[in-house]
């Protein structure tokens, strides 16, 4: 039983994160309705603006944890900002596949610009957070993945109340269910692409600096593989749907973490994908998407 | 008069190009891939600065066969698939005579089979699987292999650590892990020790807590880790934020000094075995070490480093030996080495073109790593 729950709690803290990079390609796919490859590598950047500032706050301080956060944080929603207005702005309008390979590209430029200018050999993420474990019988909790936890669901909160609760967030919605119209009634698309990059590219840098935290080896590739599974947490969840992508994240990282633990180890994300193919045959549009019919 | 003056004078002439000959003389080229970016770059990094300290010396002190060496190296970014490219590039286009490389068994069994074809040696420093240098007769290396290396380890598990149950946490997607892995079962378990479970990781995770809660549940008394340092390192770290309080041992992969940055504290109690310590009393160690560290910014030589520089020294003896860069002759030479003395031990290539060499075990302790002891064949 202890072991179950063990399991449970490291396949939650791990999904946690998966939620965390997946929000940012939904938000993108909601307004844009294209697939940014390049969040993977801002969660790279987050986590290494992170490595850079965790030598200017005193170690082991809530206070110069949370600096770190929100620096990394504030940093890459410009990054991401810049990215969108520099390489995807100029081909508003243009096809869909056009837009992808350009995010393919800057994909690229940021992992190797990253072995440029970090060097390509693994860093040690310094433990900017205090880290305790607390054991409940046999259960050992860390307090590492109690911050996972408990950050991704204040950032989902957040999220969540920005997107239903203030004007941007309208916006933000209105251009996602029709960009044309939106423009009509007034709004800035420009403006609130923008915004959505800014706030999907600071999910990503929170996300860096957890998965740094947990996992304390990073290098400029290291954005390749969560990006990937976020991704797919994404679209299990449903492509365009927030609390969506949240769910296919932590669904992700807790079957991911059970098969790892059981002697089908070796199989890993052969086991998780194929349940992914499963969920999807019978739920194309993922699990909270909404099936709609094309207009013709 | 005018004649003998002009003659003397171009006697001179002749004898100064003679001592400059070295220069003029066409350079014998040596192609080395590694790992020097990536993952593994430590590998890549500590190898490559022990094959480069090699060659300054060999040429400062007149090079081989009265040509020097020039060293061409490609770098593999750590990658699946790219050491077959620079290997193919190293030989078509740079045309090398010999290679040097690599560290990890994985990477060599990719090239192995291009230098083969094309009859170039190749002279792996690290690379420790008994498949590698089975790929043909043109495959050499100059460290022990995984047989030995599990063996040692699971003797040492036994007798040292006291451990009758074990679990292993091996790599699937690495030769090199899979290799030891079943090296060490086969001493092990005939031995009267017990693997109560294994579990699997691919290269290049991150998160290893599934398979260590389980480890947990399966209450071991040692953990062997037959990884490379990043993952292992990565390991050990979480196995103790999970209570787990047994030693962990591993191989020559643990051997990098990322794995104490990672590791750190996590680390003590842990020991691997590895081919070389610059902790060695020995004067031949000691002089290396010292030459090492004056020419690489006072860093200490690891195993790699030093398994290197005996790579480009074995090279060199067999083209003096061959007494040309011709490939089979060449082949012939390396085959014929004998009792060859390096920095990492007497060194002499077997029917099967592996060497034969004692195993180092290290121990992490306070955070450093520690010389614990040295087993012979």
């Amino acid at each position: 039983m202890s072991e179950f729950l063990q399991q449970l709690l490291n396949g939650l803290s791990l999904g946690a994160i998966y939620a965390l990079i997946a929000l940012g390609y939904t938000m993108v796919y909601g307004v844009l309705r294209f697939i940014n490859f390049a969040h993977a590598d801002v969660f790279m950047v987050g986590a290494f603006i992170g490595y850079y500032m965790g030598k200017l706050v005193p170690e082991n301080t809530i206070w110069g944890g949370l600096v770190v956060l929100l620096v990394a944080m504030i940093g890459c929603a410009l990054l991401g900002m810049l990215i969108e207005r520099l390489a995807y702005r100029p081909l508003r309008g243009a096809a869909t596949l056009n837009v992808l390979i350009t995010a393919i590209g800057v994909s690229l430029l940021l992992q190797y610009s990253g072995q440029v200018f970090f060097g390509a050999t693994p860093r040690t993420f310094p433990a900017v957070f205090p880290s305790v474990n607390f054991a409940l019988g046999n259960l050992v909790i860390s307090s590492n993945q109690v911050v996972v936890i408990v950050v991704t669901a204040l950032l989902m909160v957040g999220l969540q109340l920005i997107v239903y609760r203030t004007r941007i967030g309208t916006a933000m919605r209105a251009v996602s269910l029709n960009p044309k119209a939106a423009q009509l009634v007034g709004i800035n698309n420009d403006i609130v692409i923008s915004f959505t990059f800014g706030l999907g590219s600071a999910l990503a840098a929170a996300g860096g600096i957890l998965y740094a935290l947990n996992y304390p080896s990073i290098d400029p590739l290291m954005g390749v593989m969560p990006g990937l599974k976020a991704f797919v947490a994404a679209v299990l969840g449903g492509i365009g749907n927030i609390p969506g992508a949240a769910l296919g994240g932590l669904l992700l990282g807790i079957v991911e973490t059970f098969v790892n633990g059981s002697q089908w180890s070796t199989y890993k994300d052969a086991i998780a994908f194929a349940i992914l193919i499963i969920i999807l045959l019978f739920r194309p549009a993922g699990l909270l998407g909404k099936v709609s019919a094309e207009k013709v | 008069m005018k004649t003998p003056a002009l003659l003397l004078l171009l006697a001179a002439a002749s004898v100064l190009s003679l001592s400059n000959g070295l220069h003029a003389a066409a350079p014998i080229k040596l192609g080395e891939y590694a790992s020097l970016t990536g993952k593994e770059a430590g590998f890549g990094q500590t190898s490559h600065q022990g094959v480069v300290l090699a060659i300054e010396e060999i040429n400062a002190a007149g090079g081989v066969l009265g040509r020097p060496l020039e060293l061409v190296y490609e770098d593999n970014q750590t990658k699946p698939g790219e050491s077959a490219t620079v290997v193919k590039k190293l030989i078509s286009r740079d045309k090398v005579v010999a290679l040097i490389g690599e560290v990890s068994s994985g990477r060599s069994l990719e090239a192995a089979p291009i230098a083969q074809a094309a009859k170039i040696p190749m002279v792996a420093p690290a690379a420790t699987n008994p498949k590698v240098t089975q790929t043909g007769n043109y495959i050499f290396r100059v460290c022990f292999i995984d047989p030995f290396q599990g063996t040692v380890m699971a003797k040492f598990a036994k007798e040292d650590l006291k451990a009758r149950r074990v679990a292993i946490l091996s790599s699937v997607s690495n030769a090199y892990s899979l290799g030891l892995a079943k090296f060490f079962k086969e001493t092990f378990i005939p031995a009267g020790g017990e693997v109560v479970s294994e579990k699997n990781f691919s290269e290049g995770d991150k998160d290893f807590r599934a398979q260590l809660t389980a480890v947990k549940a399966a209450n071991v008394d040692a953990v062997f880790v037959p990884g490379y340092y990043t993952e292992s390192a990565l390991i050990v770290r979480q196995a103790r934020d999970l209570g787990l309080t047994m030693p962990f041992f591993g191989g020559d992969g643990w051997e990098d000094e990322q794995l104490l940055k990672i590791g750190g504290e996590a680390l003590n109690g842990c020991y691997y075995s590895t081919h070389f310590s610059a902790e060695n009393t020995d004067p031949v160690v000691a002089a290396f070490t010292a030459k090492y560290k004056a020419r690489w910014n006072n860093e200490s030589p690891g195993a790699f480093s030093a398994l290197g520089y005996d790579a480009v020294y074995i090279i060199a003896d067999a083209i003096k030996r061959a007494g040309t860069t011709d490939g089979p002759k060449l082949r012939d030479a390396l085959a014929a080495t004998k009792d060859f003395s390096g920095v990492t031990g007497l060194t002499t290539i077997d029917k099967d073109r592996n060497a034969s060499k004692p195993a180092t075990i290290i121990a992490l302790r306070d955070g450093k790593a520690k010389f614990h002891k040295t087993v012979s064949p």
